[in-house]
């Protein structure tokens, strides 16, 4: 392995670890608040990818653009599949709540397989091959506009979690459901705003993604294994570890992907993921509860 | 050990009903779709041990099944052996890696959904091997050839040979499907009822209260583990000779996983008739939303995730606690509106 190919590589994989960390910031954020493990996540980013294709391809609007609809469109999404769907079954088993966020997941993907069919799309703009060369390195424009609005969305979550009222009872009502109750909490729109703002994270990072990557109906199986593991790398619920965790494995995949044969880059990922699972459960930065 | 001797009563007026079908109706198509079913039902009652019976949520049942069609099938295209032979190493070695999944995420004590997200990272592991074990080994050991076919997975040649496991008919398939449905259901219905199936509800509702009356939780929960991973290896085979056809996505891919647990959840987890009725509705509608909404791409799925959510919110026990809850329904329904309180009944002022 060159010195050019592996800077190539962590350059990539840093860049990619950026949407990694946005997809999994909302999942851990859903996990933290109302312990739920979305199975939807990866359908959401699908979905925020074809919003986003539909309105480039129909009105012409820029997909950063579109982030200003994309965003809201998807937090209210996720609010009504929380209102709706989940909050009947909160009482429930674990597994029953992860199993009905696996339902809507297969009704989002199918219902669009149903709708615009298998074959992948692309939105190609005047930015979408727009590369530039730093020494040997390769660096792709609309990769680093990616990793850029990732990372400021992420500022943008953690500003709301630290500093608003909003953020303070939503970490309440995740650490102490029944105590912020008693003090006032409307725990149950908390956790619909919460499960709303998750999916905006996916489908922001579908929007952010779309100049460089296809779109098809199974496009967000693909984020949504990675989001597990960063989350799990990086702790359930812990917003810094969805970062640090993203980047990771951004890195470790496309390292990987050097220096291993065949899509046998993930194996590498499963092999952190289970390892982390098994001796430090609540991921390297989560809190020893 | 009249609960047992109901349920012995069920399963073989079941058995003998289901036995008369191809003799009455030798429509291909029906059949084929009966075997579908039972297929199914088979796969639900076996992840339903370690899942329904012992409480442990595997989201990762596609290994054994892949690893079960895999061995089988590389054995008869390689080898010649009979997948008759075949399936009970493909079953073996699924019980061995439900063995090791086990006793690491057991012995680190994985619950909920941290054991969940484990067991899909090993399938998908599987599933990763089997895509790429062939270009692995042309680099390291070209002498063994090719094995699991890549990407592009193994076509079986069609023969008429049931010693093979092989048929251009589809009754040998029926009867094979409904003899391994009888078993798992008998050993299901016995599992019920003796000390090991306590054992395995116990651990089931609370791990703290099975370990202080003396079970040994990881034992007994090693135990469902290889014994569903053994019987979902089974169908693996099944399912291999069948179609004639594998590949690592419909032999080990997620969308396996899912499939394998929905009969039980749609019927009902943890209980003996759940899985059966649960594929047969799940097959049922499918088979129709094909019929109906010919072509259209994703229609089965779709409805197999609405029959998901529906269940889930609405019918949580499952299609086996309708009867149930429809007597609860008839029993508030029956009641005077004016509820008595505890002092009396309240009149309105």
């Amino acid at each position: 392995m060159t010195p050019t190919i592996l800077g190539q590589a962590l350059v990539s994989g840093l860049l990619i670890g950026g949407i990694y960390a946005l997809v999994a910031a909302g999942l851990t954020l859903i996990f933290g608040v109302m312990k739920i493990v979305n199975f939807a996540q990866g359908n959401l980013l699908t979905l925020g990818m074809y919003a986003s294709f539909w309105l480039f391809t129909l009105y012409g609007i820029d997909p950063y653009l579109s982030i200003l609809i994309v965003g809201p469109l998807m937090f209210g999404v996720g609010f009504l599949m929380q209102k709706i769907a989940i909050e009947p079954v909160l009482g429930e088993p674990d597994h029953n709540q992860l199993l009905l966020t696996l339902g809507i997941g297969l009704l989002i993907q199918n219902g669009i397989l149903a709708l615009w069919g298998a074959s992948f799309r692309n939105a190609t703009l005047w930015y979408s091959n727009v590369i530039y060369l730093v020494g040997d390195v390769a660096i792709s424009l609309p990769k680093v506009i990616a990793f850029v609005g990732a990372l400021l969305m992420l500022g943008l979550l953690y500003l709301l979690l630290e500093k608003t009222d909003l953020g303070r009872a939503m970490r309440a009502a995740a650490e102490e459901t029944e105590g912020s109750l008693l003090v006032g909490v409307n725990v149950r729109n908390i956790y619909a705003l919460a499960f709303g703002i998750g999916a905006a994270c996916a489908g922001v990072a579908g929007a952010l993604i779309l100049p460089f990557f296809y779109v098809s109906p199974d496009v967000g199986d693909l984020f949504i294994l990675t989001a597990f593991i960063v989350v799990v790398l990086g702790g359930m619920g812990s917003m810094a570890g969805s970062l640090v965790g993203g980047l990771m494995v951004g890195i470790a995949e496309s390292i990987g992907a050097v220096v291993m044969p065949g899509s046998m880059k993930q194996v590498l990922l499963f092999g952190i993921f289970i390892l982390v699972l098994l001796l430090r459960p609540t991921g390297l930065f989560g809190s020893k509860a | 050990m009249s609960g047992l001797r109901r349920q012995l009563f069920l399963i073989a007026a079941f058995g003998l009903l289901a036995g008369l079908v191809p003799l009455v109706d030798r429509d291909q198509y029906h059949i084929f779709v009966i075997i579908l079913v039972l297929f199914n039902a088979y796969l639900g009652m076996a992840w339903n041990l370690l899942g329904g019976y012992a409480g442990q949520f595997s989201f990762g049942h596609a290994a054994f099944f892949g690893l079960g069609a895999y061995t089988s099938t590389v054995l008869l295209v390689r080898s010649d052996v009979s997948p008759w032979v075949g399936m009970w190493l493909g079953g073996l070695l699924a019980l061995l890696f439900g063995l090791l999944i086990g006793l690491l995420s057991f012995r680190y004590r994985l619950r909920g959904p941290y054991f969940a997200l484990a067991t899909l990272a090993f399938a998908e592991t599987a599933r990763l091997v089997a895509t790429n074990l062939d270009q692995i080994l042309a680099e390291w050991a070209p002498s063994l050839g090719k094995i699991t076919g890549g990407p592009t997975g193994i076509l079986i040649p069609l023969r008429n040979d049931f010693g093979s496991m092989l048929s251009l008919q589809r009754e040998p398939f029926y009867y094979t499907a409904l003899g391994g449905v009888l078993l798992v259901m008998l050993l299901t219905a016995c599992l019920e009822h003796v000390r090991l199936g306590y054992a395995f509800a116990a651990v089931r509702e609370s791990e703290d209260v099975a370990q202080a009356v003396g079970i040994d939780v990881s034992r007994i929960k090693l135990i469902a583990m290889m014994l569903s991973a053994f019987l979902t290896a089974l169908g693996g085979t099944f399912y291999a000779q069948l179609f004639q056809f594998i590949d690592p996505h419909i032999a080990v891919g997620v969308p396996v996983s899912i499939s394998i647990l929905l009969p039980a959840i749609v019927g009902g987890a943890g209980t003996l008739f759940g899985p059966l009725l649960g594929a047969a509705l799940l097959v049922g509608i499918s088979e129709e939303t094909r019929r109906i909404l010919q072509g259209l791409p994703g229609a089965a799925q779709l409805v197999y995730g609405l029959i998901l959510v529906l269940v889930i919110i609405f019918l949580p026990g499952g299609l086996v606690s309708i009867p149930r809850r429809l007597r609860q329904l008839g029993r508030r329904l029956g009641k005077p509106s004016g509820r008595p309180t505890a002092i009396g009944r309240q009149e309105p002022a």
